[in-house]
């Protein structure tokens, strides 16, 4: 074949991707694009309907409506899938009584893959001493490393990763972090879910965050930063909130004095010097990202 | 390529739990008691055989056959586990996500269980000719082992443990939950096709019926079964053809697969 290596990264597109267990509308009209060579953050509060999506993105749950691709080509139409995409779904996928060496000579069988790969990607995640022992025997964290074992498996260009930090200790944590940035420096495409924005944030580039099933931001990690408030008081609460409004920012009551969004602390101190209004308090705060995605999911978060 | 790896995955899956060997042994074990038993009445060394009228030419048949007409449940079992053992351990996500024709999974479990379950049958056919053969050596009575007819009757013996095992796939499709598949197993096998069996003796136009039932059709496709023997004289008219048993025991194993990879098969794996 003359096509590019699979370790090219592909694009993944979500279309009107919708799912309803019975009455549960668990993902509704989703659309996201991941592009090539970046690492994505899934993010959304447990229960938002990550797991659901990426299960549809890989053809083990059927969508209600919608379709979901990689590289234009639905999951189940791919030749050899693991040579394309590597997937670590949630922890428990696999049989106690098998050994992990075994459990991955599974995988492997059925798509070609040289058994040498298999002590390979169990030298890379650091279970080499553990692969003769049967997984039933495994802690959380070490059936997470597997799990990523069998994800670069076939060498794909491609990563669908569900809550990979969930169950893992600081160092695995850290760990973690390394493996995604060193992935995508090899110019892969992956996409990472967590239901906590710390988890990820030094390792995304872009954030699609859902939460209810449904998209609630899309873009990358410095557009989802809102600026944060600036608290302020006066003895004159009123005339303050009436200085900063007809200055265009908006007031609510906050800890101590009042909370300002839509304006920096500069422009709320020349609007009160403008209304005449003396000032006990100006302190700019910064919401930070956790913040942000806090109010966001929160938001869009209820049915 | 897909069809060869899933083949070769699936050999691998079964061949790396020891699932596969513990219930070997238990069919050995099982297999020998039961043909150790027999043969031993049978060759005359155990007192009550003459009197049964049960010494006699049909007698080696009737031994050797114990490895399908008390084994045919571990072939089942077996098939039955490969399918909901992945959905108990959750190993259908990887399954499905290596192969995710769900169709081509199937069809390479259906061969791969085919082939275990000609293994069991030649295993358990082994044990019960060892010890069968050496009781009948050692009571002085005929092995039977010099006719053809007996190797004919072996090789029928070892298919139908391999259609067992298809069927214990279909099973297993149908019913994905464990513990429900053995008790629905165990009962059907123990007391619902025993219990119908036995009444068609009695019942008029019952024992057509009861000719189509699983175990039925196997005992016909073996040509020879203790339990058959022991319902009396006419039963072998309540037997069908051995080759009309055998296409009877494939119809319900082909049947009970379609119905299960167009139902639970197809299922949503969360
Ligand atoms: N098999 C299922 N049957 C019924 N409801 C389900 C099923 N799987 C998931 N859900 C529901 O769908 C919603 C989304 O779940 P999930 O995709 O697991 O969210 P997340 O991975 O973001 O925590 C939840 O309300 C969950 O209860
Ligand atoms: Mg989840």
């Amino acid at each position: 074949m003359v096509t590019a290596s699979d370790r090219d990264g592909r694009t993944i597109e979500v279309r009107g991707l919708t799912k309803r267990f019975g009455a549960v509308a668990a993902v509704s009209d989703l659309s996201f694009t991941v592009a090539p060579g970046t690492v994505t953050g899934f993010l959304g509060p447990n229960g938002a309907g990550k797991t659901t999506t990426l299960r549809m993105l890989l053809g083990l749950v059927e969508p209600s409506a919608g379709t979901a691709t990689i590289g234009g080509v639905r999951y189940r139409d791919l030749p050899r899938p693991i040579t394309t995409v590597g997937t670590a779904l949630e922890a428990a996928s696999f049989h106690p009584g098998r050994t992990a060496r075994n459990h991955l000579r599974v995988m492997a069988a059925s798509s070609g893959v040289p058994s040498s790969r298999v002590d390979a990607v169990l030298a890379l995640v650091g279970l080499s001493d553990y692969a003769t022992r049967r997984v039933g025997g495994y802690s959380l964290g070490m059936r997470q490393r597997l799990g990523l074992a069998g994800a670069l498996l076939g060498d794909p260009g491609v990563l669908v990763l569900d809550e990979p930090v969930n169950g893992l200790d600081p160092e695995g944590i850290r760990w973690i972090r390394t493996f995604l940035r060193d992935l995508a420096a090899e110019g892969r495409t992956v996409l990472v879910s967590s239901h906590l924005l710390s988890e990820v944030q030094q390792s995304v580039d872009r954030l699609v965050i859902i939460a209810g099933g449904r998209l609630v931001y899309e873009g990358t990690l410095d557009g989802l930063d809102t600026g944060g408030t600036v608290l302020v008081d006066a003895p004159d609460r009123a005339a303050l909130a009436a200085a900063i409004r007809s200055a265009g920012g908006s007031v609510e009551p906050g800890d101590g004095g009042l909370s300002v969004t839509g304006l920096d602390a500069t422009s709320v101190g020349a609007a009160a010097l403008a209304a005449g209004v003396p000032l006990s308090l100006l302190m700019p705060r910064q919401g930070g990202l956790e913040q942000s995605f806090l109010d966001i999911v929160g938001g869009g978060g209820s049915r | 390529m897909r069809f060869t790896g899933a083949l070769r995955s699936e050999f691998t899956k079964l061949l790396t739990t020891r699932m596969w060997w513990v219930l070997a042994l238990i069919l050995v074990v099982y297999v020998a008691f039961t043909a150790a038993a027999l043969g031993a009445t049978f060759g005359g060394i155990l007192p009550g055989g003459d009197e049964a009228g049960l010494v006699g030419d049909g007698a080696p048949a009737l031994v050797y056959s114990v490895a399908v007409t008390v084994g045919y449940v571990f072939p089942v079992i077996l098939g039955t586990l490969s399918i909901t053992g992945e959905v108990r351990h959750q190993t259908l996500t990887p399954t499905f996500l290596t192969t995710p024709r769900r169709g081509i999974v199937l069809a390479a479990k259906l061969v791969v269980l085919f082939v275990f379950g000609v293994f069991y049958g030649v295993v358990a056919l082994a044990t019960s000719v060892a010890v069968g053969a050496g009781l009948f050596t050692l009571g002085e009575v005929s092995t039977g082992l010099d006719d053809g007819e007996i190797w004919l009757m072996f090789a029928r013996a070892v298919l139908a443990m391999g259609i067992w095992a298809v069927i214990g796939v279909g099973l297993g499709t149908l019913i994905p939950n464990q513990i429900a598949a053995i008790v629905v197993l165990l009962a059907f096998t123990q007391f619902v096709e025993p219990i119908l069996r036995t009444a068609g003796m009695f019942v008029e136009g019952l024992s057509e019926v009861a000719k189509f039932l699983p175990g039925a059709a196997g005992d016909a496709l073996v040509g020879a079964s203790v339990f058959a023997a022991m319902s009396g004289p006419d039963a072998s008219g309540a037997l069908l053809e051995w080759w009309q048993g055998g296409l009877v025991l494939l119809g319900i194993a082909v049947v009970v697969a379609l119905i299960g990879s167009l139902t639970t098969w197809r299922k949503d794996v969360t």
